[in-house]
């Protein structure tokens, strides 16, 4: 999960294959995602592991490095 | 009886239908703060009784930090009731760096020196921090008394029509903004001949919108037009509605509304954001102006938003495009009523190579330009050669423009003239034809992201200092994005040496800091990114950085 979405960000949305995007990386402070793209990495998430975000938990907060979006995710699952 | 300033319909609103909807706003839970006009100007009267507390008196600068809410509005209208001039500036989010972001407005308050900031308690401590030394008050929303009585205000001489109302900032190449100034005489004569065009007059339309107040297209399209014409409006926050797209629409439904404008890009990212589970008894029947705004318009875009939103009532008939900008109060052409935006397809070789728009035969490469419709009745418009002639029909060049709704001039700098022969010189490119406008570029290269105008010198300024970049070796420009209906940003640098790009790391540390800057001091991020090796940037025969050039290679290499 975690590799699938970093392969996304990196060919999908900033198109370079070789960056090396660590898991604690601030996404947005980086100029990565920003608040447009964001709903586009949601969708991506959704799509790919059948995951459903209301729309209220989209926020930075929850998405701003590798390391929340999966603890995030795995958090849902669990439930 | 004719009112001739801002001041005067105000107060003919609150004194005629005092309880009629004047502003909502809204939130993405639903929730709603309904104000009419007696509530919305007693709480204007609060901020105007703050400033005059504070020794602020006509004509004196006030500038509001705060983020968008009735608050912000309220208290531009408190500024207004006293003849001070009001200007909204742009909040900080949790992107923007706050050393940058204070310091720029440090530097803007002390050059145009402003007298009075209004913010809320929150940013109160930093912008003290900031302003300190400088003759400036701070007045917070949260201190304000519930004292002002709008009919002191109304009962004072209305101000003479040809001073200024307030400023409208809009971004400037050297960084520094610049401070547009409308005079009260310029406003209404704008919105009187744009609420005809637009079919806005009668109290039953009602404006719905998420831009931000700090942009000519939020300031008067979505805030001062409806309060001069007396129609509701609902407002939500842009930060909100990035989030959840859908409450725009869902705000569209319950209110009945019957105009929006919006940029370009939000009819992509809505039509590809937003689920169709999310629009369950979402209703956009009654929509009968969504007018497209302030950038580049894709025929795409309406093409793609139609088909997504028609089976919830949408119509073509509603999609419209304007050309607007501050310096002209806002719009300068307009679809006409009861037409469909007219799309042009021209001849791409010619006009690349010939600078006419001549339309496409047969099977010749072709390009699909929007107009942006006819010109305001008070407005004219003309297309300027290279030579400063008027060009005919169908040619390429510099649009300029005279009417009776200009600003008045830039803020505290003389040194700027913006116009030839008492026309005003928009920098943008494009051709008439037929009496209608369409707009094919700038003249510099200014990128326009989601809305967002941004100079690429300012983004390759801040890139100089970049630990392995070699100085002065950086190139930044738009790439338009036809999926996402706007432009993304491109960055090349080159590396100092050919070995940092043989490792991954060295490389990444290169990319990761250029992109962190960008993304703390500006409004935008860079899509790409690209690292080069030492000499590889095409450069002028006099050694700068060719920037047309260089993109020129970067979109062939893209197509490839």
């Amino acid at each position: 999960m975690r590799e699938a979405i970093r392969e996304y960000i990196k060919v999908n949305m900033i198109h370079d294959k070789k960056y090396p995007l660590k898991d604690d990386e601030d996404l947005f402070k980086g100029g990565l995602v920003d608040s447009f793209s964001l709903t586009e990495l949601a969708v991506f998430i959704e799509d790919k592991f059948s995951i459903h975000f209301a729309d209220p938990e989209l926020t930075v907060a929850n998405m701003r490095t590798l390391d929340h979006i999966i603890r995030n995710l795995e958090a849902k699952q669990a439930k | 009886m004719s009112r001739r300033t801002l001041i005067e319909y105000a107060q003919y609103h609150f004194e005629e239908h005092p309880f009629r909807s004047a502003v909502t706003f809204v939130h993405a839970d639903g929730s709603e703060l309904p104000h009419n006009y007696f509530t919305f100007f007693h709480e204007a009267a609060d901020y105007a009784a703050a400033l005059e507390g504070a020794g602020i008196t006509a004509g004196d600068l006030v500038v509001l930090v705060m983020e968008q809410s009735v608050s912000v509005m309220a208290a531009f209208w408190g500024a207004l009731l006293i003849g001070a001039l009001p200007s909204i500036f742009p909040f900080i989010n949790e992107k923007l760096d706050a050393e940058h972001y204070y310091s720029s407005i440090r530097q803007l308050i002390g050059f145009e020196s402003v007298r009075a900031v209004i913010t809320f308690a929150k940013f109160e401590p930093d912008l003290r921090a900031t302003l300190a030394g400088l003759p400036v008050e701070i007045i917070t929303t949260e201190t304000l008394k519930a004292v002002g009585d709008p009919a002191v205000y109304f009962a004072r001489p209305a101000p003479d029509p040809e001073a200024t109302a307030f400023l409208q900032h809009s971004s400037g190449s050297t960084g520094l903004q610049k401070g547009v100034m409308l005079s009260h005489r310029a406003v209404i004569n704008q919105i009187q001949e744009y609420e005809e065009a637009v079919d806005v007059m009668s109290d039953w339309n009602v404006i719905a919108s998420w831009l931000p107040l700090y942009h000519d297209m939020g300031l008067i399209a979505a805030f001062i037009l409806p309060f001069k014409v007396g129609v509701h409006l609902v407002i939500m926050s842009p930060f909100e509605w990035v989030r959840q797209p859908v409450m725009l629409l869902q705000a569209i439904t319950r209110h009945h509304a019957t105009h929006v404008w919006l940029p370009n890009f939000a009819y992509n990212f809505m039509a590809t954001r937003i689920r169709d589970a999310a629009l369950t008894g979402v209703n956009l029947a009654e929509l009968r102006w969504v007018i497209n705004c302030s950038e580049p318009v894709y025929a795409e875009s309406h093409r793609v938003f139609l088909k997504k939103f028609a089976p919830y009532g949408l119509k073509e008939s509603a999609l419209r495009v304007c050309y607007a900008m501050a310096e002209n109060t806002f719009a300068v052409t307009q679809t006409a009523r009861k037409t469909l935006p007219r799309i042009d397809v021209i001849d791409r070789r010619r006009f690349a190579e010939d600078k006419i728009a001549a339309p496409a035969e047969n099977d010749a490469p072709y390009m699909e330009i929007v107009s942006c419709g006819v010109p305001l009745p008070n407005t004219q418009v003309r297309v300027i050669g290279v030579e400063g002639t008027v060009l005919p029909d169908r040619h390429v060049g510099e649009i300029e423009l005279l009417s009776d709704c200009m600003l008045t001039g830039y803020y505290q700098r003389a040194d700027l003239n913006p116009f030839h022969d008492g026309w005003f010189m928009t920098g943008d490119m494009g051709y008439l034809a037929d009496g209608e406008l369409y707009v094919t570029g700038r003249k510099k290269d200014l990128i326009i992201v989601a809305g967002k105008n941004v100079y690429p010198q300012d983004i390759e300024n801040l890139l100089n200092a970049v630990p392995g970049v070699h100085p002065g070796r950086v190139v930044a420009f738009g790439v338009p994005n036809a999926q996402l209906g706007t432009e993304d940003i491109a960055v090349l640098v080159e590396a100092e040496t050919d070995t940092l790009l043989d490792d991954d790391e060295q490389r990444g540390d290169i990319v990761r800091e250029v992109r962190a800057r960008i993304a703390a001091n500006t409004e935008v991020t860079a899509r790409y990114v690209e690292v080069l090796p030492p000499r590889q940037l095409i450069k002028t025969s006099s050694g700068k950085i060719a920037r047309s050039a260089n993109r020129d290679r970067f979109l062939e290499g893209l197509e490839a």
